[in-house]
């Protein structure tokens, strides 16, 4: 049946028949007949932000705690350009997203009017898809689709942008079960075509003697059922696994199997591993930069096999031999199948040499620090707020920095979806409205943004939506004066000069939280620390600890730019040596 | 193999000219989106062309050269399966066998010396006259690119002129082709 109504209603309307419970958005002119609907109903809450860059990412955080669609609405020109870092950030780590900005009325496109930008043109590369609507009879077709796009094959975000006479005029609204849209429009799997790369990967994996899966989030994308295929899987083969930024939490931490994260901070024996492994089995990972090192030096001996959904990250910077393009869980059902079929097992003994080798390595931990009875390492910051949180519903979020590795290092994710990062982009300024999303999601749970001094001060106006929708998000600074990660690569590459990388006149954290009328709490000492955490953990209110930690602290083990995953620097007295430092220089 | 942060391995394959045929939804934008996904990941666009062919489904065909080597044309046609609107995406050439053809309008500057030879030239090539209001001398030529390349270089030896070109359409000697 179709209905008559105006493009504001049919957007509420596609928004309520889609599950839409929360939008996060600021308003404007361009969409105030969008706001005027909002106000005449009940079914969808508006949380209201402060700057619509943190919209966006508390739109992340909500998708990314429940696997969700994040929903925006902002309005037209700087409305429009205010979320573009935060589109971009959605786009490099795959996060379904729907925005919707407001563009000035259609007779005047196109004449510079009064806040009026190209939203389709600038955001084009930023997004899977986006829509000028201009017909209100489109608009939820248009909604159908997009919601359906940016779930679709490797998630994304999608940007619907509605001119104002487009949101005044009248138009019918079409139903979710009534749009058809074409199949070339969406992700089309290889796998169903072809069985025998299942048995190639099977092969593969069966006659590994040095055996290796590469976890990536495409496994947490993949929805609950992947994280336990791929345990399911490495339990099976007996092989060890290693995990990308975004893939902690598909694998326990304390699983036996489980080394950690690999990559530019990753574990001293993941990286060896991926180095020296004959078969490496990356499932939803994309061989990034960060986790590769230097190219030619990466796994120069192993088979590669990569499940990927996105075709295009197939043999785009590494060269594999099996790839199989599909759903992770998909792909990892058919895999498991065919290998309980032919009762197939890896070589015992094999694989326990493979183990005996890798133990060594864990022997050099890694991940070691000196503790420090006068000053609070951030190390053990992490350590503690770890062991002080891991018996609650907790959800971790980061801005990005050290702070943001050592989260990654020293806290232990048991469970997919419980730690919201921004890997592709390296987002400061998204943890906390990250945070914001995710405890909107997740009212009851403990949600903490692992802080910097630097990033904090990015999104920090968020501390009046925290305080207003009386959301008990808990910012965790680890306060190093510094923009630490820059010093640390000034420290390493660049003889030491501290090139504008110090944090000068920081806001009193405490004094800060308490003119929001939040909690401010501070830990200079080590003595102090535990007490700080846990009077924040029960404090119901938006929370801003401020850790003191050690200001020239580096984050180890680190593969430097440059070099490869068997060149790990472990720690500050080990230098690397001139000529890679040099060469190191000119890359990101 | 492909870009990143860091050198190739091994950049042992040669590049050389592909045409890529693109078959998409003709709706706005989807121009530049094809175009916006080369310039941002840094491929190159020797010639385009575009045109619609089938207005009943809005369907058109977007007729792309470029250079590199086969895999870098291999990431630029995954490129832009990515992209919604996209239906298809062939490398003609890498299918060996289809045809291309491109038109050019040639504006030369004719006086009676250079007359005959240039009428020579252009019947050789089977280049036709086109009659306009200002009676400029103006030749339409069809064909392999090559075949105008050496037209082109053959006219300019001996006059001026100013050449307008389509750049390549091809299609693909195949029966029984995809959709359209
Ligand atoms: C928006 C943005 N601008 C700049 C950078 C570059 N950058 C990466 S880490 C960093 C410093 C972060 O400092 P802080 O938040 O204090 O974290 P720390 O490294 O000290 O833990 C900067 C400037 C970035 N990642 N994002
Ligand atoms: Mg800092």
């Amino acid at each position: 049946m179709k209905q008559e109504m105006t493009g504001a209603e049919i957007v509420l309307q596609s928004l309520v028949d889609q599950g839409v419970e929360v939008v996060f958005g600021y308003p404007g002119g361009a969409v105030l007949p969008i706001y005027d609907t909002l106000f005449k109903q009940n079914s969808i809450k508006h949380v209201l932000v402060r700057q619509e860059g943190g919209a966006i990412h508390a739109a992340e955080g909500y998708a990314r705690s429940t696997g969700k669609v994040g929903v925006v609405l902002v309005t037209s020109g700087p409305g429009a350009t205010n979320v573009v870092t935060g589109l971009t950030d959605a786009m490099m780590d795959s996060i379904p997203i729907v925005c919707i900005t407001g563009q000035v009325p259609q007779h005047l496109i196109g004449s510079d009017a009064f806040q009026e930008c190209d939203t389709t043109g600038i955001t084009r590369p930023c997004t899977k898809h986006n829509y000028l609507v201009k017909d209100p009879n489109k608009l939820s077709p248009v909604f159908h689709e997009a919601f359906t796009i940016a779930q679709d094959g490797r998630p994304g975000p999608v940007l619907i942008d509605i001119p104002k006479d487009v949101q005044f005029a009248n138009g019918t609204y079409t139903k979710k079960e009534n749009i058809i849209i074409p199949p070339h429009r969406l992700f089309e799997p290889e796998i169903f075509k072809n069985d025998k790369k299942i048995d190639e990967v099977v092969n593969l994996i069966s006659k590994a003697k040095k055996p290796i899966f590469y976890i990536g989030g495409g496994c947490i994308n993949s929805g609950p059922k992947a994280a336990e295929l791929v345990s399911q899987l490495v339990e099976m083969t007996g092989a060890p696994a290693t995990m990308t930024l975004m893939g902690l939490g598909v694998l326990g931490s304390s699983h036996p199997n489980s080394l950690g994260m690999l990559g530019m901070h990753g574990m001293y024996e993941a990286n060896m591993a991926m180095h020296d492994c004959d078969v490496m089995i990356n499932i939803g990972a994309r061989f990034d930069d960060r986790v590769t090192g230097r190219l030619d030096a990466f796994s120069p001996n192993s088979k590669k096999i990569h499940i990927d959904i996105d075709e295009s990250n197939i043999n785009k910077t590494i060269k594999v031999d099996v790839p199989v393009v599909g759903d992770v869980s998909s792909v990892l059902k058919r895999v498991l199948k065919v290998w309980k079929d032919n009762n197939l097992k890896t070589n015992q003994s094999d694989l326990k040499l493979w183990w005996d080798k890798i133990n060594n390595w864990k022997k050099i931990d890694c991940l070691h620090f000196t503790n420090n009875e006068k000053e609070i390492k951030p190390q053990y910051a992490i350590q503690r707020l770890y062991e002080l949180t891991k018996d609650k519903e907790t959800f971790i979020t980061t801005e990005v920095g050290q702070h943001q590795m050592w989260a990654a290092q020293y806290y232990k994710f048991e469970k997919p979806n419980r730690w919201l990062t921004s890997g592709g982009l390296g987002t400061m300024g998204y943890g906390f409205p990250a945070a914001i999303g995710a405890q909107v999601a997740n009212p009851d749970a403990l949600v903490i943004d692992v802080a910097g001094d630097a990033s904090i001060l990015m999104n920090i106006q968020e501390m009046s939506t925290a305080v207003q929708y009386r959301l008990p998000v808990k910012i965790f600074i680890l306060n190093n004066e510094y923009m630490g990660m820059v010093r640390q690569w000034q420290e390493l590459l660049h003889g030491g000069r501290y090139s504008e990388s110090y944090t000068d006149s920081l806001p009193d954290f405490v004094k800060l939280a308490e003119s929001y009328k939040a909690v401010g709490l501070r830990a200079k000492k080590p003595g102090e620390l535990d007490d700080v955490i846990n009077e924040m953990i029960n404090t119901d209110k938006t929370v801003i600890a401020d850790i003191w930690v050690s200001k020239e602290e580096n984050c180890f083990p680190m593969i430097q730019s440059g070099s490869a995953h068997n060149e790990m620097v472990l720690s500050k007295d080990q230098k690397q040596d001139k000529l890679s430092a040099e060469k190191g220089k000119i890359l990101v | 193999m492909n870009k990143s942060v860091y050198d190739s391995p091994d950049n042992t394959s040669v590049s050389r000219r592909h045409i890529l045929t693109v078959l998409v939804d003709n709706e706005p934008g989807v121009l530049a989106r094809v175009i916006g996904m080369f310039s941002g990941r840094g491929y190159n666009i020797e010639s385009l062309n575009v045109a619609e062919v089938s207005n009943d489904e809005h369907l058109s065909r977007i007729t792309i050269v470029t250079e590199g080597t086969s895999e870098v044309v291999s990431q630029i046609e995954k490129q832009l399966l990515r992209i919604v609107p996209v239906h298809s995406v062939s490398n003609l050439d890498e299918e060996g066998s289809a045809v291309e053809a491109e038109v050019a309008l040639v504006n030369i500057d004719l006086n009676e010396t250079n007359k005959k030879k240039i009428y020579e030239i252009c019947d050789f090539y089977r280049a036709r006259k086109i009659e306009n209001e200002n009676s400029s001398i103006i030749f339409e030529i069809a064909g392999a690119s090559e075949r105008i390349n050496r037209f082109i270089i053959e006219i300019n030896q001996i006059t001026k002129i100013e050449i307008v070109r389509s750049g390549p359409v091809a299609i693909s000697t195949h029966k029984n082709t995809e959709e359209v």
